[in-house]
């Protein structure tokens, strides 16, 4: 890195916090919620010259940990912020749960068409509300779907199939 | 999973390493072998909709796999990954179950298997939750969650397939009768686990052995599947012994690292 560049610390400070910046990174299969809003972003900091990041699991084999950890990277880069000074933690203490979603992120999921987890997370069985038309008549198709965070439903009102996010 | 480094490949198993390196890395294996196995049903099960449930399995039990491997690699502190892990031990190091290494056989063999290790992650996540190891009960507390999904998907086929069609039921009865003497290894408790749980870490895992059965004749009854009635018992897993099929799997996993070390894409 050209030593005449600013640092990182002192790009970010002119313009947003490193926190703001983070939170807004998007989840790679669900791009409208972002990890703020998942629950999957446990802190953000700046430790010297070095952004500090601290994330948690969703499913425990969820891929799109791997490319929110390429996202996060690529923000700070872009930040300002060199390759090595970039630190990313995973939490796994206290786990994630689907109560970590936040209302706004419930919205956008509805939103979208998927059913957003109940909250507080029950055992998966129980009334869920189609997206699309609001009825409670919906029957499980299965419990697992396209993602390991959904489940494949199907509405018995208006026919349509959509996803639930699972409650964890 | 992408492989770095094959420099600290091991064949020491000497036991004065730290007794939670090897009791993470024991349940790592489990979840890893389990996960190899259940990908091969990837494209070939009976209908789209267990396709992805059995994907999205043994996703879940990777991933477990691979929060344990990391774990273990840092405690070792001999900067291996958890791909070293995973790719450049051989099978005497690997110490999982010999039952998680079973062939797939046919969907009855895959279901009976699945069933009788999620009621063993069960209990055994169930109590690792209180574990006084933070890294440890964090896993837990995801890993049970989500092995409460297996343990309901795989008892509800075991029930399907017990009282389907007579071809059904004798095929998961043969899978009961051919892996019930793998059961006994899991409560088996080494001088790892009483180690731990003295030191309220881990489990004495024959502590949750009566737990397990409950939950397994119950679900067995309701199928109309009998317990086969011999005591005969297969050991060694989890001191490194495995049967002929865990070699197999390591050769058709770990070929492309052993022949290119340190290859990504």
């Amino acid at each position: 890195m050209d030593a005449t560049l600013l640092s990182g610390v002192d790009l970010v400070t002119a313009r947003r916090p490193i926190g703001d910046l983070v939170a807004a990174v998007p989840d790679p299969e669900l791009p409208w919620v972002t990890i703020a809003e998942l629950g999957v972003l446990r802190g953000a900091r700046i430790a010297g010259d070095r952004a500090v990041v601290e994330i948690t699991p969703t499913w425990s084999g969820c891929p799109a940990m791997d490319a929110i950890r390429d996202s996060i990277r690529a923000v700070l880069g872009e930040a300002g912020f060199g390759t090595d000074q970039i630190e990313i933690h995973t939490r796994y203490s206290p786990a994630w749960t689907t109560d970590d979603i936040t209302e706004e992120g419930r919205l956008k999921l509805s939103q979208a068409g998927i059913a957003p987890p109940r909250r507080p997370a029950p055992e998966p069985v129980g009334a869920t509300r189609c997206p699309l038309c609001d009825s409670t008549g919906v029957r499980q198709v299965s419990e697992f779907g396209a993602t390991p965070c959904k489940a494949l439903m199907v509405c018995k009102s208006c026919l349509e199939p959509f996803d639930r996010f699972k409650e964890l | 999973m992408t492989s770095r480094s094959s420099s600290a490949v091991g064949h020491d198993r000497t036991d004065d390493r730290d007794p939670l390196f090897r009791y993470v890395l024991a349940h790592a294996d489990d979840n890893l072998i389990l996960a190899q196995r259940l990908s091969g049903w990837i494209s070939r099960a009976p209908d789209l909709e267990e396709d992805i449930a059995l994907a999205n399995i043994a996703l879940d039990i990777l991933g477990r796999a691979r929060m344990l491997l990391d774990y273990a690699g840092r405690l070792e502190g001999r900067n291996r990954t958890e791909d070293d892990l995973a790719m450049f031990r051989s099978e005497r190091e690997f110490t999982n179950l010999l039952l998680v290494e079973q062939p797939n056989g046919d969907f009855a063999h895959t279901m009976v298997r699945q069933f009788l290790f999620d009621a063993y992650q069960r209990e055994l996540w169930d109590r690792l939750c209180d574990s006084e190891d933070a890294t440890l009960s964090g896993i837990a507390g995801k890993a049970i969650k989500e092995t409460r999904y297996h343990l309901r998907h795989s008892g509800a086929w075991l029930i399907r397939l017990g009282r389907g069609t007579e071809e059904s039921h004798r095929r998961t009865q043969a899978a009961v009768d051919g892996l019930w003497r793998f059961t006994a290894e899991m409560f088996e408790a080494l001088d790892t686990d009483r180690q731990l749980a003295a030191a309220r870490v881990g489990v004495d895992p024959s502590s949750f052995e009566a737990g397990w059965e409950r939950c397994v004749q119950e679900i067995l009854t309701e199928a109309g599947l009998q317990i086969p009635d011999h005591g005969f018992a297969r050991l060694g897993g989890r001191s490194g012994f495995h049967t002929e099929h865990l070699g197999l799997i390591l050769a058709e996993m770990q070929w492309m690292q052993r022949s290119y070390p340190g290859l990504t894409w």
